[in-house]
């Protein structure tokens, strides 16, 4: 017959006055340090660590100028992933929500980002320009903003018609806005792109966010991460470069982006909004992680599945203790 | 004439946790299964972490891409966090499978998964700065999740400075926090008893 | 580390699909790797204390 459940609590609660054994706590843990440093030693020498060679816009442009050109366009005409992005970065769009929380939105544009002119115009402005790009570069700096926009959009709507084919763009009224694409690709070709963006603001530069947004907006980046196996709709948030081992605690997180709603954009209100979605249910697991000794099932589960009849096999069979009845 | 604060904090640590429960020489006989060397294994990897992590601080986020001992010093750092989570989540296994929380010990659980959790935003930090093509794949992705619930609003994983300072700084102070308070509450209640075990009248079992 | 260790390990890793289920060979292995420690500690008997204690 079990004691009841108040005095198991306190038994459990209590000092231990039962049987104890040696246990030298020092000695453990410089084994233990000992062993892992061993391991941890052996595993670096033999096999090493991932570090695959950052991307740079020089690659881009030089491997695909023309998604170069045409993500350069886009930046101008305020069509790109950023550009239309909304907070952080800028106004031009809600952002995500969850139900009535517009979270994203409310956090408000902290990180204000002008791709015409961050992305195109002032990097253009930096360099030795010849006539034709110096000229163009002053033609756009006098238009109207309206006129910039009116060009740029234009261009950007010939270029997806032609379905990205640069060279077979019918002729239009772009303004200079063909010329500006040409000095940037140029420019991205020579290496001195990557540069410029990095130096914008300064002599000490430690943010790399312009960077890596203009860098998303086309589809280098992308393609790498789709080779690499990256690819959040695939797992990837699980998976390293090469044949390293990965993140396997992130499989949960993982998992969400790989099953019906949430892994169709199109799908209102959740596909669209899955990353918010996502957050919020893995932010109330989290919690449920911390909180498991008192959700009523789970907490039990250890009870009713005994392994622990394994972990304190010794104990139980010293001390012929079978199992309690609840 | 009321107690001292200092008397009083000194009674209560006395009390709570005395050195002979700091640094025991003897243990519970139930304590007896190899799932219980999980803890100080998870521990010995997180020091390992953190004595490749100083090596690295110390040369600067860019010098493993070109030295040969800078390669090592990351791969021990990039191993060391493996084998950190590989021990980590068999100890929360053992730890669930054993009810680990019963007999007032909900903080010592609580405390861990806290860890967990907060393991998870330390390392994930650490593989933005790796400032290779990883990390500009991983902030350019991560940042959607972040900003779409506003947090990347002020928590900008494309920014390395802030990332690098919180990683470097911030989160493993937060981190060895959380870890010293979950093994002091180890120490303090002691190892839980058996699930099946019970007190017996007449018996020290 | 030798040269065609860093080869073999900076090449693309090996997945296997099953439906929308994907995982590396390399996670697989991991994954696979602490089940089993699991599984052995709690079933590898603990050596028993030569000396009686209280």
């Amino acid at each position: 017959m079990s004691v009841s459940k108040e005095a198991k609590h306190a038994f459990d609660a209590a000092p231990w006055t039962g049987k104890t054994k040696r246990y030298d706590i020092v000695k453990e843990g410089s084994i233990a340090v000992a062993l892992v440093a061993i391991v941890a030693i052996f595993l670096s020498l033999f096999l090493g660590s991932p570090d695959d060679t950052p991307l740079t816009f020089k690659g881009w442009a030089i491997s695909n100028p023309d998604n170069f050109y045409a993500t350069a366009v886009q930046e101008l005409s305020g069509s790109s992933g950023t550009a239309t992005y909304g907070a952080p970065y800028n106004k031009a769009s809600d952002g995500l929500n969850v139900g009535p929380l517009w979270l994203q939105k409310w956090a408000g544009v902290t990180r204000p980002i002008d791709t015409v002119n961050e992305f195109v115009i002032a990097p253009l402005s930096t360099q030795v320009l010849s006539t034709e790009i110096a000229s163009a570069l002053a033609t756009w700096k006098s238009a109207a903003d309206s006129q910039k926009h009116d060009w740029a959009v234009a261009y950007d709507d010939a270029i997806t018609k032609a379905e990205g084919k640069i060279s077979t763009v019918p002729a239009g009224a772009y303004g200079p806005v063909p010329v500006l694409a040409q000095g940037l690709t140029d420019m991205a070709k020579g290496g001195a792109l990557d540069a410029a963006l990095l130096s914008q603001g300064g002599f000490f530069q430690t943010d790399n966010t312009k960077q890596i947004l203009f860098f998303g907006d086309g589809a280098y980046l992308d393609e790498a991460g789709t080779t690499a196996n990256l690819q959040g709709g695939t797992w990837g948030m699980m998976n390293e470069t090469g044949r390293y081992p990965g993140q396997a605690w992130l499989w949960l997180y993982s998992f969400w982006y790989q099953i019906p709603p949430f892994n169709n954009e199109n799908s209102k209100p959740i596909g669209a909004n899955a990353d918010a979605y996502i957050m919020v249910i893995m932010g109330i697991m989290s919690l449920g992680l911390i909180l498991i000794p008192v959700i009523p099932g789970v907490r039990s589960l250890p009870l009713r599945i005994p392994i622990h009849r394994g972990i304190w096999r010794q104990y139980y069979d010293e001390n012929g203790i079978k199992r309690r009845k609840k | 004439m009321s107690e001292m604060w200092t008397a009083k904090l000194r009674n209560k640590w006395q009390k709570n946790l005395p050195i002979e429960k700091l640094l025991p020489d003897d243990q519970p006989a139930y304590v007896a299964s190899w799932i219980y060397v999980f803890g100080v294994l998870t521990l010995s990897a997180l020091a390992m972490i953190i004595a490749s992590g100083i090596v690295l601080a110390f040369e600067g986020p860019a010098w493993y891409h070109t030295s040969d001992v800078g390669k090592f010093m990351n791969s021990l750092h990039f191993w060391s966090v493996q084998l950190f989570f590989v021990f980590m989540v068999i100890h929360l296994w053992g730890k669930y499978w054993m009810a680990a929380w019963r007999g007032n010990r909900f903080r010592t659980w609580a405390t861990g998964a806290l860890a967990f959790v907060a393991s998870i935003a330390t390392a994930f930090t650490g593989y933005l700065v790796q400032t290779n093509f990883d990390s500009q794949w991983i902030s350019f992705e991560a940042k959607d999740g972040f900003n779409s619930v506003g947090i990347g609003a002020f928590f900008t994983v494309t920014n390395l400075g802030q990332m690098l300072l919180l990683h470097v700084a911030f989160l493993p102070l937060i981190l060895g926090v959380i870890t010293v308070i979950h093994v002091l509450m180890v120490r303090r209640r002691g190892v839980v008893p058996p699930i099946d075990a019970e007190p017996t009248p007449g018996s020290g079992a | 580390m030798t040269g065609w260790i860093s080869d073999f390990m900076n090449h693309p890793a090996t997945y296997l699909k099953s439906g929308w289920l994907q995982i590396s060979v390399s996670n697989l292995i991991v994954i696979i790797l602490m089940l089993t420690i699991f599984a052995l500690a709690v079933l590898i008997p603990f050596p028993k204390d030569k000396e009686d204690h209280k």
